[in-house]
């Protein structure tokens, strides 16, 4: 049975996952803490016959403790996360050698623009695949996340990464594929009646599959390289 | 009881014709009522579209029980269509926000608490308060109709996310999609004429030795309520207003290709819809503390510190709406910044939450059916509480953004909060509105059952999410990494069914309990509010003679009395400092 997170196939996932662990322990003990005296106030100040409430109107010493604790405890987790979100949205930061792909959401339609053999984005011999998305493991990506009609979300749940898609904004997306395989792109914004069945599959592969597949979209490539260097583009 | 004799003979004298009385009245009671009934049906019309959401969820591709009775159109042979079910999942989330959560808290309690609390004799302005119910039909009739019209309801979420919402050519959606702008700006001119009411009444009609910091809490949360309501509603009905024209008279606000903006409509909407979720969680967090106060026969703990929470809460509130919108292409940059003040918003509720820990402690905790909804609402909204800081911690809200995670946590809030709330509220005082006690036995039998059901439904969403379930979808199996969790779906289904039907016992008890039940003693929860010292229901005009208050709301087990309780307008005994 499979009632979790989907394995974690990204760079940036780990980190992700162990975030969420943080806060699940974190907010775990508290809820046990809080569920369980609120249970044994309930039972222990039930009513009973001879006993009277204490007429207490309340503490400040204990208003000043459970307003300073939580508050420390909650902006040391927000400063905690936030480096890793920097890392993960901030285009600033992504690796400057990172290959440049494009993506355009349509309803209900993923548009995946590849560079052609001159390897650069945006010139006349880049290719498009709809909905599949072929990756180099362990290669750094930047994609140029757009749409052409609606508000679409490119939600990788192996890679951990969500994106909405707007129209009107080219959003950067910086991905690091880290294990081969096959996994799923999901919109995860409604966008209309496809909206269900707006799905493309990610293929990560090795730099031997993916130079065979670019072969059999009819890019010529260097052995040593995927880089597509010379052909013609595929449609 | 002379006080009371004279109110009956009050009572005696309203010779208003019955059309005045019951139909078009100004007077805050029967509107405080006919705003229970219409909300209770919205409720319920909401709760029935969510079983058909759940069917297709469970059974995708299965047809419906009684789906053969729906048009071809709408349920080709039974089975919910995907069009029909976006627009299921649009008006489930319409309804219960705008026509029955928030017309349950505010619209019911606000207008019917709020003078019998604080010694008043009507709403400050009751022919406003008159159009403030009356706006909410043609408002509610609109959006029933957008259901039957050609091309459908809406059918881009309660959110209308532009450019989906602002043209025909994205969501196949004409006139349903222009129905339901207009019925909001109609609902939130409502909900203005109340909130001006409320305030100007809490302001100026408090019985004399009502001073602010002897308001009761529940009086209090609904005057923040309102405050937020004046603030954030107007944006709500402009930004409506800037779609409408989109899709009628050809201006461009959201549409990109002729220069609008799509994240503009996210920034107003959230910015009124942040505020929002707080309009539908303050009124039940007083409700709730004036309820446990009683229950546990003790002064509420912090009473001081429970209000400046609810103030903090209520600014925070307007400067934490960018979380709804961190994975929008906002600049992250300012998503850190929302991420800080979303965490800072958790600490005032941290604080109730402590509160009302410490008005349990060492209480004498009487488990009426009023009392266990309101411990629900403590116990349940805890786990809403917690389950928020996952999303507001930007990289983990990454992954569960737009998954059923977020579905997990609204209802955390909105159900199991503010609706045990509502249950408390009208369990508490239902007696005050129509003389007549609500069946305990059967109140006991309904908190059970909605207690385990609810908790069946909704808690196994939070596993779908982290699965990575996205909201909103018609048919999860059309993903392999989802179909796994299809067993979930199945459990989830047939506990919302047992927990829509719970809700029938709820609904044979009050209606049963109005002509039936019952007839009430004067204070038959030994409570200290001034709406017990009047007959009940009370007549109009509310109190023969204008009371005083002598002390705050939550005197009750005062060292030194025989009675736990010490309703707020006995004249102080020799000896005791009024």
């Amino acid at each position: 049975m499979h009632w979790w997170f989907p394995s974690d196939a990204s760079s940036v996932g780990g980190r992700v996952d162990s975030l969420f662990y943080v806060v699940l322990y974190l907010t775990g003990a508290v809820f046990v803490l809080v569920e369980s005296a609120l249970l044994i106030f309930l039972v222990k100040y039930r009513r009973r016959e001879g006993r009277r409430a204490s007429y207490v109107e309340g503490s400040t010493r204990a208003e000043i403790i459970w307003t300073a604790i939580p508050a420390v405890i909650l902006v040391s987790l927000a400063l905690f996360s936030q480096p890793l979100w920097s890392k993960i949205k901030d285009a600033d930061r992504y690796p400057p050698d990172a290959k440049r792909l494009g993506v355009e959401a349509k309803q209900f339609e993923w548009h995946f623009t590849y560079p052609g053999p001159d390897g650069k984005l945006g010139t006349d011999d880049d290719f498009m695949k709809k909905n599949e998305l072929h990756l180099v493991v362990n290669r750094d990506y930047v994609m140029e996340l757009t749409s052409r009609d609606v508000v679409h979300d490119f939600f990788i749940p192996a890679f951990r990464i969500k994106q909405d898609a707007v129209p009107g904004m080219h959003i950067l997306v910086w991905v690091r594929p880290t294990v081969t395989g096959t996994y799923e792109l999901a919109c995860a914004e409604l966008c209309g009646l496809g909206h269900y069945r707006m799905r493309a599959v990610v293929l990560v592969q090795t730099p031997g599959e993916y130079a065979a597949w670019l072969q059999s979209q009819g890019v010529t490539v260097s052995s040593a390289d995927t880089t597509a260097t010379a052909g013609k583009g595929a449609s | 009881m002379t006080a009371h004799a004279e109110a009956v003979a009050h009572a005696a004298h309203d010779d208003r014709p019955f059309i005045r009385k019951y139909v078009f009245s100004t007077d805050h009671k029967i509107i405080g009522i006919q705003f229970l009934f219409l909300s209770l049906f919205f409720l319920l019309v909401g709760g029935l579209l969510a079983m058909g959401i759940r069917w297709q969820l469970g059974f995708p591709g299965q047809p419906m029980p009684l789906g053969g009775w729906l048009p071809q159109s709408v349920a080709p042979g039974g089975v919910i269509a995907p069009k029909t079910y976006n627009s299921l999942v649009t008006m489930h989330g319409t309804f219960m926000i705008f026509f029955a959560v928030m017309p349950l808290l505010v619209g019911v309690f606000a207008n019917y608490l709020i003078p019998l609390k604080i010694g008043a004799p009507d709403m400050a302005f009751p022919r406003l308060n008159m159009w403030s119910f009356w706006l909410m039909i043609p408002s509610g009739a609109l959006m029933l109709t957008s259901l039957l019209v050609l091309g459908g309801s809406s059918v881009s979420g309660w959110t209308v996310y532009a450019p989906l919402s602002a043209t025909p050519d994205y969501s196949g959606v004409h006139l349903g999609q222009q129905l339901w702008c207009i019925s909001i700006v109609i609902f939130g001119l409502s909900s203005l004429l109340g909130s001006v009411n409320y305030i100007t009444t809490v302001v100026n009609l408090r019985a004399p030795g009502m001073t602010w910091f002897r308001l009761p809490l529940s009086i209090w949360a609904l005057f923040i309520t309102a405050v937020l309501a004046i603030l954030a509603v107007p944006i709500l009905a402009g930004a409506v207003i800037m779609l409408l024209f989109d899709q009628t008279i050809g201006t461009h606000f959201f549409q990109v290709d002729v220069g609008g903006q799509p994240l503009m409509w996210q920034h107003l909407f959230w910015f009124f819809g942040h505020p929002e979720v707080y309009i539908l969680i303050l009124p039940a967090m007083g409700i709730s503390s004036d309820i446990i106060a009683n229950g546990a026969r003790k002064p509420i703990f912090g009473y001081h510190s429970m209000i400046y929470a609810m103030i903090a809460i209520a600014f925070l509130g307007f400067i934490v709406w960018g979380h709804h919108m961190f994975q929008s292409g906002m600049n992250p940059t300012l998503a850190s910044g929302f991420m800080v003040s979303t965490i800072v918003i958790a600490v005032p509720s941290a604080i109730k939450v402590f509160n009302w820990l410490g008005t349990l402690w060492r209480g004498s905790i009487h488990f009426t059916v009023p009392m266990l909804n309101a411990l629900a609402f403590v116990a349940m909204f805890i786990i809403g509480g917690l389950s928020g800081i996952f999303m507001a911690l930007t990289p983990v809200d990454m992954y569960i953004h737009g998954t059923y995670f977020i579905v997990a946590h609204i209802h955390y809030v909105l159900f199991g909060g503010s609706l045990f709330a509502v249950f408390a509220g009208i369990y508490f005082w239902f007696p005050k509105m129509f003389g007549r006690q609500m069946s305990q036995r059967w109140g006991m039998v309904h908190f059970v059952l909605t207690f385990i059901f609810y908790n069946l439904t909704f808690f196994p969403m939070h596993i779908l999410g982290v699965g990575g379930e996205m909201r909103r979808i018609y048919d999860p199996t059309v993903y392999d990494f989802l179909r796994p969790l299809q067993p979930i779906n199945v459990f989830i289904t047939i506990s919302a069914f047992l927990l829509g039907a719970s809700q029938l016992v709820f609904a044979v008890n009050f209606l049963w309990s109005v002509f039936r039940g019952e007839k009430t003693e004067l204070n038959p929860w030994r409570d200290n509010g001034l709406e017990w010292t009047t007959p009940s229901p009370p007549p109009h005009g509310n109190f023969a003679e204008t009371p005083r208050v002598y002390r705050g709301p939550y005197e009750y087990s005062v060292p030194g009395m025989t009675e736990d309780f010490l309703p707020v307008n006995l004249p102080p005994a020799a000896g005791e400092a009024a």
